[in-house]
């Protein structure tokens, strides 16, 4: 079986955000991308299921900027097998939306026919928890969100979802759309052998034309802000005072 | 002319980044309170480096290193700055300097130390011979097909965890035009070889948890297998293996910096006094400035040695600049940091205290600042006839 995972370049969950003057979104430039920290499980749980026998490709898959191939270089070291970069825009602040990605993701699943597509839930950078779903609406195919716990047996995968207040366990039939969360395992650390095989592994460059896909926007941001800072605390000198003022905010 | 980074290069980068941060990051408190790295800890970070293929990558491939260029080695050295030295010790970057064993040598030291089976430490430091290393006074004479040695070693690093010692010792005595000059030779010598001792050494205010401890030779018998290269020979080890060990403190000292640097930045942008962020005063915003100046230069002098090295290109100068440069750094980088912290930044709740202490060593060992100042003017002098 052949595992596809989309994997995006997404601004750094250690930096800290700064939202543009012109409110139009947050400032991209000159700061640390990263791999989505989501993506990382996916690719993590592919190469799992390579390593136990139940997968024997793990392709890895980017749309975004050109800068996106450090993100692949990045999934080849940690062991995926050979990667495809879709350049879909040349500008760090155009953010492909959902659908697009999703479209363009159903064109490469047609061509490179996977058993399994393997999903970070949402990405950090815009929250959108969608183009897992909407890939796998547009395939056709089933769909568990929110991954925990993946086995697969047959053309069946059981699945434990992290939903509201506890986990719940489903059966799909494969081929299938998995989106992981965060619980569903530890991300290995690239090797220094796998990072110096990483450069001489297959990596294909294609655009959105190659697969026919329109990647325009269709959203509109009509205005980015930063969070309201929070308040300072204060300190309570003991569980009575702590008590005292969880009452006094109404808190208990 | 590029400068940027290959994406392998950047990998390894956020590789060792991240290692730092996960796996050593979480014991630096500890390690800082007792003094002591735990055995089961050590343990696990080698076996963890050893995993990811990191453990020796300053070996070449064919003794089953990962062989890395002088440049990404550089790169490690720097970004493993930024942790505990007690800790990152257990990253395994065992002495070079074990090139020179020969084939039967191999199989017994440099082989083992490459798998991190064996931990080696090296000894060239006596109580009076420090920057003059040729004054050493730990001795060996022969006595039938043994060497017989009596001396002393003080300050060598890692001795607590080393299974094998690399140690200089004076073989004899030439007669120059100069006066009397030692002739050097180097030995491999085991923990437990009867006549020699591995004692405490100090406790030093840098880097709590890597200690320095004191080697006692007492009519301790070496054969001809235990020697290092040639008899006679220990100049010439020295100076194609230890040449470049120099750069690793520069690397050192520019990753803590830049570890000590983003404490300050933060600080300076959330500390407020006098109704503002203490940033916006000129005061501390230039001295933000200065430090950044400082640290990217000593970076580029770093790199650029490390570079020349990988070109084949002379580089004793060159290494020497970076070594000062980052040392003395890395000196005004901690300091100006805990003048921003205020009185905070002396409380051991922070750790800029810690960086600061950390940093006074760099400047001495490996050779002290006046010494690199004299490689590097005499290199530009001595051809000038001055
Ligand atoms: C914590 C620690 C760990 C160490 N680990 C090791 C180790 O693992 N192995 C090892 O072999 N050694 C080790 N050393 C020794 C270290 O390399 C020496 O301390 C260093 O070379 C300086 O020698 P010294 O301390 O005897 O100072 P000295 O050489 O006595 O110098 C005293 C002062 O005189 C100055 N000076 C000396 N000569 C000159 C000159 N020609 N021109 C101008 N100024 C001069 C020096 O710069 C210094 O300021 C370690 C030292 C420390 C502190």
């Amino acid at each position: 079986m052949k595992v596809l995972v989309p994997v995006k370049r997404v601004i750094d969950y250690n930096v800290k955000v700064r939202v543009k003057a012109d409110g139009s979104g947050v400032d991209l430039a000159n700061v640390k991308m990263s791999m989505n920290p989501f993506d990382e499980i996916s690719v993590e749980q592919a190469i799992r299921l390579k390593e136990a026998g139940q997968a024997d490709e793990v392709v890895a898959v980017s749309i975004g900027v050109k800068q996106s191939q450090e993100t692949l270089r990045t999934a080849l070291a940690m062991g995926a097998d050979r990667a495809i970069l879709v350049v879909a825009t040349d500008d760090v602040h155009n953010d492909i939306e959902p659908l697009a990605v999703a479209k363009i993701l159903k064109a490469i699943v047609d061509e490179e026919q996977p058993g399994l597509v393997l999903c970070g839930k949402q990405a950090i950078d815009n929250d959108m928890n969608a183009t897992g779903q909407m890939l796998a609406a547009l395939m056709g195919w089933s769909q568990a969100t929110f991954a925990s716990e993946v086995s697969i047996e047959g053309d069946k995968a059981k699945v434990t979802r992290e939903v509201d207040g506890g986990l719940q366990t489903i059966e799909v039939s494969m081929p299938t759309v998995i989106t992981v969360d965060l619980r569903l395992n530890e991300p290995r650390y690239a090797s220094l052998p796998n990072i110096m095989k990483a450069k001489k592994k297959p990596l294909d460059e294609k655009t959105p034309e190659d697969y026919g896909v329109d990647v325009s926007n269709r959203l509109e941001i009509v205005k980015t802000e930063e969070p309201e800072a929070r308040a300072a605390g204060i300190k309570v000198g003991s569980v009575d005072e702590l008590v005292e003022k969880l009452k006094e905010a109404g808190a208990v | 002319m590029h400068f940027g980074l290959s994406e392998e290069q950047e990998m390894i980068v956020s590789t060792v980044r991240s290692f730092v941060e996960n796996e050593i990051y979480p014991h630096e408190a500890e390690v800082e309170r007792t003094g002591e790295v735990p055995h089961a800890l050590a343990q696990k970070i080698k076996d963890k480096v050893l995993e990811l293929g990191f453990y020796a990558c300053n070996f070449p491939e064919e003794v089953g290193g990962a062989g890395l260029s002088h440049l990404d080695f550089t790169l490690v050295e720097r970004e493993l700055g930024r942790g505990s030295m007690a800790l990152t010790h257990f990253f395994g970057r065992p002495q070079n300097i074990l090139m020179a064993c020969n084939e039967e040598q191999r199989e017994r030291y440099l082989l083992p130390a490459v798998r991190g089976e064996r931990m080696d430490a090296l000894a060239m430091t006596e109580p009076d011979a420090g920057s003059d290393v040729r004054g050493m006074k730990c001795s060996a004479v022969r006595q039938g097909s043994d060497w017989v040695v009596n001396g002393s070693k003080h300050f060598i690093s890692g001795a607590d965890h080393a299974d094998f010692f690399i140690v200089f010792i004076a073989t004899g005595v030439d007669e120059t035009p100069k006066g009397p000059k030692k002739r050097i030779t180097t030995f491999l010598v085991d923990r437990g070889t009867p006549g020699f001792e591995v004692r405490d050494g100090y406790r030093s205010v840098s880097h709590r948890g890597y200690k320095n401890c004191i080697l006692e030779f007492d009519d301790c018998r070496l054969p001809d297998a235990q020697v290092l290269g040639e008899v006679d020979g220990g100049f010439a080890v020295m100076n194609e293996w230890l040449y470049a060990t120099r750069l690793t403190v520069a690397a050192f000292s520019v990753g803590r910096a830049r570890r000590c640097f983003d404490y300050a930045l933060s600080y300076a942008a959330e500390r407020k006094q006098f109704g503002q962020h203490i940033g916006k005063f000129q005061g501390v915003s230039f001295q933000i400035a200065d430090m950044i100046t400082d640290i990217d230069a000593s970076d580029l002098l770093t790199l650029s040695a490390a570079w020349r090295l990988d070109q084949d290109l002379p580089a004793n100068r060159e290494i020497a600049s970076a070594k000062v440069h980052a040392t003395e750094m890395l000196a005004k980088v901690t300091d100006t940091t805990l003048q921003i912290y205020g009185g905070m930044g002396l409380m051991d709740d922070f750790p800029i205290e810690r960086f600061w202490r950390d940093a006074r060593v760099e400047r001495i060992w490996d050779g002290t600042s006046e010494i690199q100042r004299h490689i590097i003017s005499r290199d530009l002098l001595r051809p000038l006839g001055a």
